[in-house]
């Protein structure tokens, strides 16, 4: 994680527990792909697009998922990127970081219906980042939010369309989401994908589970934090 | 990073970064709204010592498509005939609340006075410094490159270096910012560079550079290089006998139509530069100025984007926190 | 009546001993408690102390008369007291240029009446440093101010029939001629040393040869008309070479260092910061360490301060903007005793002879530069070489702010300073001039 206060002090002061193992995410996707459909009565005029960085993955996963239950749906041609980058409004408060591309469909997404896809919904921030971002490079006729993880505790007034698991959280605890395609690192068997919550521990450290390599992370910087 | 004042404090990460970064730029700048909220309510002030409308417009664009405000203030001559100091003039401009200043400067070492002084806190940005430094130029450069490279091969530019690649820098070495901003950051980025001049116009004490040196540029050629960089001569030059003749120089260092054929005749991949503007028929041909080869004004476009990648970098974690929120 | 005792000095680093000064002269010297003290005389304790004669420098900016902004008469010869001199040697380059007998005077009946130091006004060798016609020398060597040294310094007496008109016409009356050596043409825009920073920096190179190229003919212009030179501010390792040469072949020429090229280097110029501005430039290390060894050696005689003080208008600005210079009266001890003792290249002894003996010989001073022995005037300084001077300009009696030490803490420091047996400088402070 790139949090500095964790690198300062041992690690012995978070636990992190796995709350979604790769099985609960593959259910989870599974569940909003059926949702998505049901929702816009078929594939028709259907994008996805993933907010950097690992929007992206997941949105592909979503993707091609609606093409295996509707073969109308043409994956390839119907999800890209959002970067939200030079749209978030703490880039003053956070360390310069690169921009991701913006991918969109070769069609583009003027008329259709975007379902906007991210890890985690939190503060809503994001969100109000990518609307903007999304009108910059289009006029969808609708725009949709999916998440895997909704933690609450948000500050605007979005809520998303589609939630893969609703965990309430308390504001001290770090929600991560660790995917096979963004984050290399080495985990457990059935942790390749993984949804892991870091909570601050006065006293005893014993009660620290390891989701493999996860419980370390961190000191890795790799992991997308989503605090 | 707080300031771009050289190449040479440059890593070889975050020459990476600035130009992913810049790519990304390009994309912004192909589409229909070129414009970012990036740096919205910030100020960015264009501050010329020295004339130069073509940067000076570079940086405008850049700040202006990353919506920032932007101040010109043309200094010209007013701090070296003894008008108002350099010290005045930046604490003027913090006055105004300057988040950011592009100074170009006839001496060398300008900018980096400006931020170590203490006078300002703003981001310093060297556009351009005597003979010292220009370091956005030669990140553009650096980005032409990376594109010429990820054209041939196939390969996206994103993470890509100049690792291997052969760029002759030619001209007036001694007086040129430029090639000494290219030399540092060309070969930070694992290129092989070699500077072409009359033995008048190379410093004195080049051992200490990464670089080859040679006298002799149709030998260079004839390895048939990725680049070739032609540096702009300053035609009062001669007069202080840095050479004979404007045909004795370009017969010796000028990109000629000879040697383009030449080029053309061995299939050389080599791309002809300049950083502009151009002294057609001196260090530079119209064949070669004009042929496919030239990347003259992608290096102008790529000049935008570079400059849009700093700023953005620069201005932005400026106030950073040691625990950041997210989503 | 006045009588002081300094009591367990060490004259010039040997054994200690006491030493009576009465009414200006030093009276006696003797093993510690050996001496017959006077009941009213003031006993100070310098135990620990190094005393050396009164330092001289050859070399000092004091700016008046036309710049009294960047220093004055008053406030150089405060910093001379300070930094342990009891004569300075004022350079010609004021405003009005002193080519005349009656700006000579003026500058030293100003020395006169402040009472810090002895004043010796340095001649011009052209009209107004213009390198064109030979000031009145004769009648500057005939004034009050009996000027012997005539220097264009801060430019070069380029013109070599010029300088041998010069070197001659000073034979009568033993005079010297101080050259700065700087070819013109070879230093056009000049901004620092021509080397491997000047390289990477952009800055326009001030090569070495030209100032051995100047040296090389002047030796040669000295050795063909039989008269004195003496070489300012030598900052190269060639130009060691070339005065080695000519002492070994006879030439009477005496060499200067600054303290700040037997220390500083031109990688401090990466910092563009112009309080590393001067001219000479700061070289190479190989020019300090070849510097430094040429002092040890005898072939550089004396260390001269270019002591330099300009207004922050002239040194707050950009680099090419910028003036030349930097302050050096009230570090030089320390920076001789970094440079040259406490790298065990010379002992105290040999500092006496560079700072003092020397300079007063070449310049055939009979008042200053006496070993410190009865019938001396006595013109000491006591210093303590375990001592440390925390460098902060905005402290220093000069007016220049533009020391290139700043922010550093140099190694020994001044306790006292008496002119002419009056204590100029005591407990470390400026205390009283002496009135006459």
């Amino acid at each position: 994680m790139s949090v500095p206060e964790h690198a300062e002090t041992s690690p012995g002061t978070t636990t992190s527990r796995v709350i979604l193992s790769t099985a609960d995410i593959d259910r989870a996707l599974s569940r909003i792909a059926h949702e998505i459909l049901e929702s816009n009565k078929g594939p028709e005029n259907l994008v996805l697009l993933g907010i950097a960085r690992r929007g992206y993955p997941l949105a592909r996963r979503l993707a091609a998922r609606l093409e295996q239950i509707d073969p109308g749906f043409r994956a390839a041609a119907s999800t890209g990127q959002l970067d939200i980058t030079m749209y978030r409004d703490d880039l003053r408060r956070n360390p310069a970081r690169t921009p991701q591309p913006t991918l969109l469909p070769e069609s583009g997404i003027d008329g259709r219906t975007v379902v906007l896809v991210d890890d985690v919904l939190f503060s809503g921030r994001t969100i109000r980042a990518a609307l903007d971002a999304l009108v910059d490079v289009g006029r969808p006729d609708v725009v949709r939010l999916a998440v895997l993880v909704d933690r609450g505790h948000r500050e605007l007034p979005i809520r998303a369309d589609h939630v893969g698991k609703n965990l309430p959280t308390s504001s001290q605890e770090k929600v991560r989401v660790l995917l096979r395609e963004s984050d290399p690192e080495p985990r457990a068997a059935g942790h390749e994908d993984c949804v892991v919550i870091d909570a601050p521990v006065a006293s005893d450290p014993d009660v620290a589970r390891s989701p493999g390599r996860a419980a370390s992370s961190s000191r890795s910087g790799q992991a997308g934090e989503r605090a | 990073m707080k300031h771009l004042l050289s190449t040479s404090e440059l890593s070889h990460a975050d020459a990476v970064q600035i130009l992913d970064t810049a790519d990304q730029m390009a994309a912004v700048s192909s589409r229909a709204v070129k414009k970012l909220p990036a740096l919205r309510g910030r100020t960015v002030v264009n501050l010329f010592f020295e004339d130069s409308t073509r940067t000076r417009i570079s940086f405008e664009t850049a700040a202006k498509r990353l919506s920032a405000d932007v101040i010109n203030f043309s200094a010209k001559g007013s701090s070296v005939s003894k008008g108002e100091s350099l010290k005045d003039t930046a604490q003027t401009l913090m006055a105004m609340s300057a988040d950011a200043v592009v100074i170009r400067h006839p001496s060398s070492g300008a900018p980096q006075q400006l931020a170590d002084s203490g006078w300002i806190d703003a981001a310093v940005v060297n556009a351009g410094d005597g003979k010292h430094a220009h370091p956005t130029q030669a990140l553009l450069d650096a980005m032409t490159l990376r594109r010429v490279r990820s054209r041939a091969t196939g390969v996206a530019s994103t993470g890509m270096d100049l690792e291997g690649m052969h760029v002759v820098i030619v001209g007036d070495v001694l007086h040129s910012r430029v090639a000494r901003s290219n030399v540092w950051l060309l070969t930070t980025l694992g290129a092989r560079v070699t500077l072409v001049a009359p033995p008048t116009l190379v410093p004195v004490a080049t051992d200490n550079w990464p670089c080859e040196v040679s006298y002799d540029l149709d030998a260079v050629l004839s390895e048939a290089p990725d680049a070739v960089m032609m540096l702009r001569l300053q035609r009062e030059r001669m007069n202080a006998a840095f050479f004979p003749s404007e045909a004795e120089y370009t017969r010796g260092w000028g990109l000629t139509a000879q040697r383009v054929q030449r080029l053309e005749a061995v299939g050389a991949p080599t791309v002809f530069m300049h950083p502009g503007p151009m002294n057609r028929g001196l260090e530079i041909s119209s064949e070669a100025a004009d042929s496919p080869r030239s990347t003259v004004l992608e290096q102008v476009a790529n000049g935008v984007s570079v400059r849009m990648a700093v700023l953005f970098l620069l201005l932005s974690g400026d106030e950073s926190s040691p625990n950041p929120s997210e989503n | 009546m006045s009588c002081y005792l300094i009591g367990n000095a060490r004259p010039e680093g040997g054994d200690p001993a006491d030493l009576l000064v009465t009414d200006g002269t030093v009276t006696a010297v003797g093993a510690p408690g050996s001496l017959q003290v006077p009941e009213d005389a003031e006993v100070i304790d310098a135990s620990g102390l190094i005393a050396l004669p009164g330092l001289v420098d050859m070399h000092t900016h004091l700016r008046e008369p036309g710049r009294e902004d960047a220093e004055t008469v008053q406030t150089g010869t405060r910093a001379a007291a300070r930094g342990g001199f009891t004569a300075v040697f004022a350079m010609a380059n004021s405003n009005p240029v002193a080519d005349t007998a009656g700006v000579v005077e003026q500058v030293w009946q100003l020395g006169r009446d402040a009472g810090w130091t002895d004043v010796h006004p340095v001649g011009a060798v052209t009209v107004g440093l213009e390198g064109t016609r030979l000031s009145e020398i004769r009648a500057m060597a005939e004034s009050r101010a009996a000027v012997r040294m005539f220097s264009d310094d801060g430019k070069c007496v380029h013109d070599p029939v010029l300088m041998r008109r010069a070197l001659e016409y000073v034979k009568a009356f033993d005079g010297i001629i101080a050259q700065h050596a700087q070819e013109p043409r070879l230093t056009e825009g000049a901004q620092m040393n021509e080397g491997a920073v000047s390289a990477d920096l952009g800055l326009t190179g001030w090569p070495a040869v030209a100032e051995e190229a100047i040296i090389a003919r002047d030796v040669l212009l000295a050795q063909h008309v039989g008269s004195r030179l003496h070489i300012c501010h030598l900052s190269t390792e060639g130009s060691v070479e070339i005065v080695r040469w000519a002492k070994s072949r006879g030439v009477y020429v005496t060499a200067e260092v600054t303290p700040h090229h037997l220390m500083l280097t031109d990688e401090l110029v990466r910092t563009f910061d112009p309080v590393y501005k001067v001219n000479p430039p700061l070289r190479t290390d190989a020019d300090v360490q070849a510097l430094r060894r040429a002092v040890a050696e005898g072939t550089i005689d004396v260390v001269g301060t270019d002591h330099a003080p300009h207004t922050a208008e002239d040194k707050e600005c950009e680099w090419s903007c910028a003036a030349h210079g930097m302050t050096g009266l009230e570090t030089a001890l320390s920076v001789v005793q970094l440079s040259l003792v406490d790298t065990g290249l010379i002992g105290w002894d040999r500092v006496a002879q560079i700072m003092s003996h020397r300079p007063a010989g070449i310049l055939g001073l009979t008042d200053q530069g006496q070993p410190l022995r009865p019938g001396s005037v006595a013109n000491l300084v006591l210093w303590d070489p375990a001592g440390a001077t925390p460098v902060d300009p905005a402290t220093h009696a000069s007016k220049g702010r533009n020391s290139p030490y700043r922010g550093m803490t140099l190694p020994g420091s001044v306790r006292a300073t008496f002119y002419r047996g009056h204590p100029v400088v005591r407990d470390g402070e400026l205390a009283t001039p002496l009135g006459r």
